[in-house]
């Protein structure tokens, strides 16, 4: 129990649907492993494959990325596109020689508190199996940080 | 010290093909000016020089470097960090030292596997099996060879770069600018553009550049260039074929295009494109006109290999940098 592997996963939620259904978890007191951190972006449509790529390489073990419904979208139908960018980016990051379900993509609308909690809890199952990535730690680019990216001011946090 | 009194000039390769060599000598005449305003201390391609008369040079005494190629192997790593120390511009050029180019594809094979398919494969003779080794004793003493890294890195991967200049090779056009106006900053008539900058390119896409007619992109299918006949004044990716101008830096005057086939992004990520390839799946995956997973699937399948498409110069100075197995031998 103690030194089983804890998965750091990012689940990017938009504002209309998954994003309330992770809040209705929350409020209806619904558990779910710890082990993924939610950014709320307005829209699944927002979601550049760029956002998904840099998590893994700094570190994520997974990546979960959730809207609403097909059909359902509140921009009408941008998350058919997240959807296309979605099986793009998986076989991509086959090229790599990456586990392809190590992103997963999960519609939740904003009643679907319980959904959204138990896609969680069996994503970070599935990412545990697989074991950790570690991109970032393990690649050997952290003893040789790219100067321009260095200099580069950091981004202010904006807070939600 | 030469009694020459003029700017030094150095040209370095590292893992690259020669084709940036090649593309500075097609500045035709220019390369007279080059020589009557510039001192060449150092350019292995075009004139004999050893590594130990760079070292013998004072810190900073080379006005100028152009490096191309990316960092292969720890001699490439050595003149990267000799060349930068002596340099006080040091230019970053071509796309093997910008951001990894052909040879950095490799990132995603374990460099034991490269090493293998160089001596054993069914084109190669070697009945003997016969590998090099870095050092090797012999009755004179003990001799090596550079040790090829993990993973090839971008130039700025390992030393500060002044100056980045893409392309595969840069445009001869581009260069010939990139000379005038390092002469006329010598001459006090032009200031060099700030610290980091990408010079010798444009700052929008390709398909900034392209004449061809662009509407509404919505495809079903994606295409080999081979396997349809393209519309000559159409938009190739309406059409497609997947052409890379979208998040390709401008600069070539699209050229590519023009010529009727696909970018296929030798000038690099366009102005604030953090991840070519995530920028390109954006793009592709915005124009397939289907809202079906199974049939996106089997649009998709047209792409045959997507991370090749999308990453084939950026490799190496991407988000991800290197494969699984590349990677893993680093860790090792």
């Amino acid at each position: 129990m103690t030194d089983q592997f804890e998965p750091t996963i990012i689940g990017f939620t938009c504002n209309w649907c998954s994003y309330r259904a992770a809040d209705l978890a929350g409020t209806a007191r619904i558990k779910y492993p710890p082990n993924v951190r939610l950014i709320r972006l307005m829209c699944s449509g927002r979601l550049d494959p760029t956002f998904v790529f840099k998590a893994l390489a700094s570190g994520a073990d997974g990546v979960m990325i959730t809207g609403c419904h097909p059909g359902e979208c509140h921009y009408i139908e941008q998350n058919y596109k997240a959807l296309r960018r979605f099986h793009l980016m998986r076989r991509t990051l086959q090229g790599f020689g990456l586990e392809p379900t190590r992103v997963r993509l999960v519609w939740a609308s904003a009643a679907e508190g319980a959904k959204f909690a138990s896609e969680v809890a069996s994503f970070v199952e599935e990412i545990r199996s697989l074991g950790p990535l570690h991109w970032g730690k393990n690649n050997g680019k952290d003893d040789v940080q790219s100067p321009t990216q260095q200099s580069k001011p950091e981004i202010a946090e904006v807070p939600a | 010290m030469t009694p020459n009194a003029k700017p030094k000039f150095a040209m370095y390769w590292a893992a690259s093909c020669g084709g940036c060599e090649i593309a500075v000598l097609n500045i035709h005449e220019k390369i007279l000016e080059v020589d009557a305003n510039f001192d060449i201390v150092f350019w292995p391609v075009a004139m004999d020089a050893k590594y130990k008369d760079v070292e013998a040079m004072e810190d900073g005494s080379i006005l100028l470097t152009l490096f191309n190629g990316g960092i292969r192997n720890d001699e490439n790593e050595h003149i990267a960090k000799l060349l930068r120390r002596k340099s006080k511009i040091l230019v970053a050029f071509g796309s093997c030292a910008n951001e990894g180019c052909i040879p950095g594809l490799a990132n995603l094979s374990d460099s034991r596997e490269l090493v293998y398919t160089a001596y054993n494969t069914i084109t190669t003779d070697n009945p003997h099996q016969i590998y090099p080794m870095t050092s090797y004793d012999v009755p004179e003493g003990e001799i090596h060879i550079p040790t090829i890294l993990p993973v090839l890195k971008t130039l700025n991967q390992v030393v500060d770069v002044d100056y980045y200049m893409p392309g595969c090779p840069p445009e001869s056009k581009q260069i010939a600018a990139v000379i005038d106006l390092v002469i006329s900053v010598l001459e006090g008539k032009a200031e060099l553009p700030p610290k980091g900058s990408v010079i010798g390119a444009g700052n929008s896409t390709v398909c900034d550049e392209c004449k061809r007619i662009r509407n509404i992109k919505s495809i079903k299918s994606f295409e080999r260039i081979w396997g349809i006949a393209p519309d000559s004044s159409l938009c190739l990716l309406e059409q497609g074929i997947p052409c890379n101008g979208p998040a390709t830096r401008s600069g070539c005057d699209a050229r590519c295009p023009a010529a009727g086939a696909q970018c296929i992004g030798c000038y690099g990520p366009a102005e604030d494109v953090e991840d070519y390839g995530a920028r390109l799946i954006s793009s592709f995956a915005s124009v397939i006109d289907s809202n079906d997973p199974e049939e996106i699937d089997k649009i998709l399948d047209g792409l045959v290999d997507p991370t090749g498409q999308f990453y084939r110069f950026n490799l190496a100075g991407s988000l991800l940098k290197a494969g699984v197995p590349a990677w893993k031998k680093e860790k090792a």
